[in-house]
């Protein structure tokens, strides 16, 4: 990939934009059915971005840590699954910011410029206009943000924004051993996974399909499962995400219409006034 | 000259102004985090991560406040059927025609639906400003708990916000002598006598 201009197309609690120059959209392409889950991706992540989650104790399953946070963007959730009884699959899903086309975090940010979404479709978070409310995890349909007490911001997976933007893949990109994940142009990683479906259904797995839901106007992550009839599965894919219809009520139509009410009201006291004038007929007594 | 009649004492006037600050503050923190345009109004209490820090806490002020309000005055706004009748005059009120209307007693009709208004959207503000509370207490709700708190917290802002323009209005501007009962605690016996003739009777019956 060339250098990125990454200029910002959409920014939070900001209502118009210039236009900039279209520019190529770029994703990340995961192939769950190459993962071995060795959690190279973690690493490099933590490496990269320079971050370090606490000493967690074993839960009792692979995945480790537990859950994102704000120190891990990105986590292999393991799922172990008997579609036919006997067969057990393992299923190991890298989760993590899907940087979606329609953000709902963005949406959702009421600080003017804390999340942007850039030319080339990447969505990030800019802490120092971060104010740590936690809007933008009520907006994501895929649970991502977390909010660290300790610095009081959100953070999650920038997709290596700082990397791709001099031309280079992000470090989970560059780490994988087996090449399950790669890094592109949108258009040259949905060619790459077609073919990996073609040969996915070659070897049997009829449903095989790449994952870039169109609720949220595609994503910038992408997967290609071996099962897309299925994507629960894969410890709660969600099926159809979309931006919550709460979210699009609270932060689209209601705002206009309640402030617009507001401000009449405060006229309307004042015509009042000007009409009808003060009640004051006590006080020629 | 008639003499001037007691109606707030010096701990109802307080708590009045304590709600009265926390009211403004919450509203000028809130509505700098509800719509983009009024961000600018964050800087009133040091930026968006001190609005984003400030506003529960003095939510639990306005709430303790009011919470003593709702109690206090509990009582002496229940609805009667003299205040169904007034409201169905309330065109007249409105336009300052206020011969023949119904006796008041300590409260109109207004003022009881506005007082029953605040109880119940503070309280709404106040249970899903909780689950709003980042980062203490967001994390116990599920997403879908806090995607409706955040629509609720706004619509019952929106109506306890129009109940404010109504109440500052009347109190300050439209009904002449009002003000002072909230400043000094008293108003004039023909004040009393004219807008609250009931209370006016009650009051001054127990003086004698």
């Amino acid at each position: 990939m060339a250098i990125q201009a990454m200029e910002v197309t959409q920014r939070s609690a900001t209502r118009s934009m210039p236009g900039v120059a279209p520019a190529t959209k770029v994703a990340k392409l995961i192939d769950i059915s190459k993962c071995i889950g060795c959690k190279a991706c973690q690493v490099a992540c933590m490496e990269w971005n320079d971050v370090r989650d606490e000493i967690g104790t074993n839960v009792g399953v692979y995945d480790n840590p537990p859950d994102l946070s704000a120190n891990s963007y990105t986590v292999m959730r393991f799922s172990e699954v008997e579609f036919e009884a006997g067969k057990l699959e393992w299923l190991i899903r890298k989760d993590g910011c899907m940087h979606c086309a329609d953000p709902g975090c963005l949406k959702a940010c009421p600080a003017p410029g804390a999340i942007v979404q850039y030319s080339n479709g990447i969505v990030d978070f800019v802490p120092e206009h971060c104010i740590g409310c936690g809007y933008c995890i009520a907006g994501c349909p895929f649970d991502v943000p977390r909010l660290s007490k300790k610095t009081g911001k959100v953070s999650k997976c920038t997709l290596c924004s700082d990397r791709v933007a001099v031309g280079q893949e992000p470090a989970c990109v560059k780490t994988c051993p087996t090449k399950a994940i790669t890094f592109g142009t949108k258009d040259d990683m949905i060619k790459q996974a077609a073919g990996r479906i073609t040969d996915l259904k070659s070897r049997g797995y009829k449903n095989a399909g790449l994952y870039d839901p169109k609720g949220v106007g595609g994503t910038h992550v992408m997967y290609v499962l071996q099962h897309a009839d299925k994507p629960e599965a894969y410890n709660a894919l969600p099926r159809d995400p979309g931006i919550s219809p709460m979210v699009s009520v609270w932060k689209g139509i209601t705002q206009p219409i309640l402030s617009a009410a507001l401000g009449l009201a405060v006229f309307g006291a004042l015509i009042h006034y000007v009409t009808a004038g003060p009640k004051a007929k006590h006080e020629e007594e | 000259m008639p003499q001037d009649i007691q109606r707030y004492t010096t701990p109802e006037r307080v708590n009045h102004w304590v709600v009265a600050a926390s009211f403004v503050l919450l509203t000028i923190s809130g509505l700098a985090l509800f719509q983009p345009e009024f961000f600018v109004l964050s800087y009133a209490l040091g930026g968006g991560t001190w609005s984003r820090i400030l506003h529960p806490f003095i939510g639990v002020v306005l709430m303790l406040g009011f919470g003593r309000t709702t109690i206090k005055f509990w009582n002496d706004n229940k609805i009667t059927d003299a205040d169904r009748q007034w409201m169905k005059r309330i065109g007249d009120v409105i336009r300052n025609r206020d011969e023949g209307l119904p006796e008041v007693g300590k409260y109109n009709a207004g003022q009881k639906y506005l007082f029953w208004t605040w109880v119940v959207t503070i309280l709404l503000l106040f249970v899903s400003g909780i689950v709003m509370w980042q980062p203490w207490f967001t994390p116990y709700f599920t997403v879908g708990v806090v995607r409706v708190a955040v629509l609720v917290h706004a619509f019952s802002a929106f109506v306890a916000i129009l109940g404010l323009i109504v109440h500052v209005y009347s109190g300050v501007m439209w009904v002449r002598g009002s003000l002072r009962a909230m400043t000094q605690g008293t108003v004039t016996a023909s004040w009393a006598k004219h807008h609250h003739p009931a209370w006016y009777r009650s009051v001054s019956k127990g003086a004698k």
